[in-house]
């Protein structure tokens, strides 16, 4: 065993474990990876069913409901980024920091009859907003950067189901 | 006595003595002026000391309601427990900085008592490189985020803290995580140090591998306490999210893993002197970026409550300065280290390297996962998240190979053996695995959990039997047994026991895969079955508490009629922040957790429902368990003689190649 063929044994042991680890990368990168959603983006081109996807944005004031069926508790909300409003269906407890007017992520898939979250995010504390709403914020006009924070929780509350149907594109 | 201003004086001392640790030893050690290099102990010992005081004044303002403190202020209460105005000190921004140039502190000092046998050249370089990084963290925190900063007028009463952090296990995760993280800190010293000197031997190897094993030993504690604090507070039912913050701290695990075992080359065969001495940067290097790239909001995540973008240009000259510099010195020195021993592909040698490459595929792996959504928002423009499925399939494929060869690993001989006679002596941990794969297909689900339990106990049962076969238990009698076991070092051991955790970790992880859940609306009285467990909700009720009120549910499980346990989920709302937490109710018999949480309540005043949801969770603890008895390998090969630093001297002979085989 010379220094140039350890050298060699080194050299195929690497490149084997690091090609196996950027193919399976690769491979989890085409199917794995979740893209970030607005409203907006979902009402003008849904993603297919089978695509799980992250929807951002502000529970709608006064659209959360509950309901029952069987024994299952299941919640039903509108996301809104301003711009558009999607209903959210959820099978499960929503977390503590879940409010509305405040904003939200839903992992879920997109259905012909709305979205159904496998899992509801709420931000961490009163002062965070998750940076993804952020952006979908600034792109849908509510808010520019420029002329200071973020709009507070509150006034998002002013926020209601009305005004986000108004928001709505026509024949929607 | 111990006021902030106090505090606030006594970590600019810190700061100029950290200053003074990183130049001085080091003109000393290029002069190799004795008198020079003996500041370095002195200087380590003092600059510990002024940051105790400095800590002890933050401390001393958070017990006495002193929210003159702006850190005080926006983080504590008169309400709050006593113990959590303690733990709170650094369960903020500011706080944490001030623990991490602590634990930094206590590493100086450590190297400085523990390390009198080192040469004193090496010692006064080690010493310094720890100074130097701690002057610039001590800097950005006098600088950046005071946390004596007044604030005038004083409020009455402080913001509180977030209640999800008022946890026992919250309180004590951080300071045993920044040990695990700083304490790698120490590595990466002797690696400085090393490069400076341009000298790697053997007698290095065994200098470095008691730190790096400590340090270790702490993060793998720190990151399973950090685990198992989301699976209790958190109340989803899981223990790992692969959330940015957490990838941070387990990227740094996988490297000092990998160190921790290359260092043993280095030791042993003089080997692998360039690519340890690489580690040692890259695992400080990643212990650095997890804990500050966080705290500079590049990362966003649940875990942001310390996020502010506005002291991200410091951190990142300092990062920039701390491992671009190592980098630089490293391409600048390494090429002056000499090769070492060769060795054949099948070896101790060649399965340690093999554990090296894999560990840093995985590590790879874990980067890209986590840095690939921020550079792509940064980039593209896209937004985009990566989670749970994206790492099970990466990940699982690239731990299979290293745990079928952490079974046989340790059996192999140095510098060149034969795969089939060690094999043979592990048939019967191949044969028993074999057993559990067939046993795992009928109950389990899922070709990797069950996969990843069988080489579990293929890697528990090939750790024991390695034990046994160095004993020769069985084949002589038992009282000649137990004398090699007492002859035996105490790092094989160490191994034994530590390679079992992971597989113990492993058989948890596997079954949790296997994990049943269900989500109720029910009124009370009514019983649900879950995983042969009958879960009645007998009772409801509303009580206040110190400073939030709890909705508590009584739940009753029973198995085949018999009461198992009486569970108490409830749900807090905190009336000062309009805050609330879900208080987990966990039963655990060592193989499964049975796990309640209360929901909300909905329905009439006169009829109300509540929300259930129940989780059934087997061999939960043993994920935990696992890295418990990880560290306390790590612990027991820390307590080998030859392990204690200092005790060695640089070899000028041949290097040491002392097998217990």
């Amino acid at each position: 065993m010379t220094r140039k063929t350890r050298r060699l044994w080194l050299v195929i042991a690497c490149v084997a474990c690091l090609g196996a680890a950027a193919a399976l990368m690769l491979k989890a990168f085409s199917s794995d990876i979740v893209f970030f959603v607005t409203p907006s983006q979902v009402a003008a081109s849904p993603p297919p069913a089978d695509r799980t996807v992250r929807l951002g944005g502000m529970v709608v004031a006064g659209s959360v409901k509950r309901e029952k069926q069987g024994e299952t508790p299941i919640a039903r909300f509108d996301v809104t980024d301003g711009q558009a409003a999607i209903t959210v269906r959820y099978e499960g407890i929503l977390p503590d920091l879940f409010r509305e007017g405040q904003s939200v992520v839903a992992v879920g898939t997109m259905h012909k009859d709305g979205f159904v979250a496998s899992e509801v995010l709420a931000k961490h504390d009163e002062t965070y907003m998750p940076k993804e709403v952020a952006e979908a914020l600034k792109k849908s006009g509510k808010w520019d950067p420029r002329f200071g924070p973020p709009p507070s929780a509150a006034s998002w509350n002013s926020m209601t189901a009305q005004d986000a149907k108004k928001m709505l594109p026509a024949g929607n | 006595m111990l006021s902030p201003e106090l505090g606030h004086y006594a970590l600019a001392m810190a700061c100029i003595l950290a200053a003074a640790q990183g130049i001085l030893p080091l003109i000393g050690a290029q002069r190799r002026d004795r008198r020079v290099m003996m500041l370095a102990p002195g200087l380590a010992v003092g600059q510990l000391l002024a940051l105790l005081a400095s800590f002890l004044c933050l401390v001393n303002a958070a017990v006495t309601d002193d929210f003159s403190v702006q850190n005080v202020a926006a983080n504590s209460a008169v309400s709050k427990p006593l113990l959590y105005k303690i733990t709170g000190v650094w369960g903020n921004h500011e706080g944490s900085i001030l623990l991490w140039a602590l634990i930094l502190g206590f590493c100086g000092a450590a190297v400085a008592a523990f390390g009198r046998n080192l040469p004193s050249a090496l010692r006064a370089r080690v010493i310094a490189v720890l100074g130097a990084v701690a002057a610039g963290f001590e800097l950005f925190s006098l600088t950046t985020s005071d946390p004596f900063a007044r604030v005038w007028p004083a409020p009455m009463d402080g913001q509180g803290m977030n209640p999800l952090l008022q946890d026992p296990g919250l309180a004590f995760h951080p300071p045993v995580l920044y040990t695990g993280y700083v304490g790698f800190a120490v590595p990466f010293a002797f690696a400085i140090a090393a490069l400076i000197e341009g000298r790697v031997d053997a007698a290095w190897g065994r200098w470095v591998r008691p730190w790096a094993v400590a340090a270790w030993c702490f993060l793998t504690c720190g990151i399973a306490l950090g685990s198992w604090w989301s699976y209790y507070v958190l109340g989803w039912g899981g223990y790992w999210f692969w959330d940015p913050v957490e990838n941070a701290s387990l990227i740094p695990w996988l490297t000092g893993t990998a160190l921790i075992h290359s260092a043993i080359v280095v030791e042993k065969r003089e080997s692998l002197k360039i690519w340890t001495v690489l580690l040692a940067i890259a695992t400080f290097s990643f212990s650095l970026s997890g804990t500050f790239l966080v705290r500079s909001g590049i990362l966003n995540s649940v875990h942001a409550f310390a996020n502010d973008p506005a002291r991200g240009i410091f951190i990142l000259g300092l990062l920039a300065i701390v491992i671009g510099g190592s980098l630089a010195l490293f391409a600048w020195r390494a090429p002056s280290l000499t090769a070492g021993g060769l060795f054949a592909p099948v070896s101790r040698e060649g399965a340690l390297v093999l554990n090296n490459i894999l560990l840093c595929s995985l590590c790879a792996v874990v980067l890209t996962g986590t840095m690939y959504p921020p550079f792509m928002s940064l980039l593209f423009d896209r937004t985009i998240s990566v989670g749970k499925p994206f790492f099970d399939a990466t990940t699982i494929p690239l731990a299979i190979p290293l745990f079928i060869f952490m079974g046989f690993g340790p059996m192999l001989p140095w510098k060149r053996a034969q795969l089939w006679p060690v094999l043979q002596r592990l048939w019967i941990a191949a044969l028993l695995a074999a057993v559990a794969f067939a046993v795992a297909t009928f109950g389990m689900s899922g070709i990797l959990p069950i996969l990843c339990s069988a080489l579990a106990v293929w890697v528990i049962l090939a750790s024991v039997l390695d034990l046994t076969e160095r004993v020769r238990l069985f084949r002589m009698p038992l009282s000649g047994s137990l004398q090699r076991a007492r002859m035996l070092p105490r790092s094989i051991f160490g191994t034994a026991i530590a390679h079992a955790g992971v597989g113990v970790t492993v058989l948890g992880l596997a079954a949790m895969s296997q994990a049943q859940h269900k989500i109720v609306e029910v009124p009370v009285g009514t019983t649900e079955h879950l995983a042969g467990y009958d879960w009645t909700l007998t009772n409801v009720t509303q009580e206040p508490g110190p400073n939030y009120t709890a909705l508590t549910a009584t739940l009753e499980v029973r198995h085949n009629g018999r009461l198992i346990t009486i569970m108490h989920p409830s749900k807090r709302s905190f009336n000062s922040q309009n805050q609330t937490t879900t208080e987990v109710s966990i039963h655990t018999n060592l193989l499964a957790d049975l796990y309640g949480v209360l929901g909300d309540k909905h329905g009439t005043d006169a009829a109300p429902t509540y929300v259930l949801r129940l989780h059934y969770n087997p061999l939960a603890p043993w994920m935990w368990l696992g890295a418990l008895i990880m560290a306390i390998g790590g612990a027991l090969s820390l307590s080998d003689r030859r392990m204690r630093v200092g005790a060695p001297r640089r070899a000028h002979s041949s290097p040491n190649t002392v097998t217990a085989a």
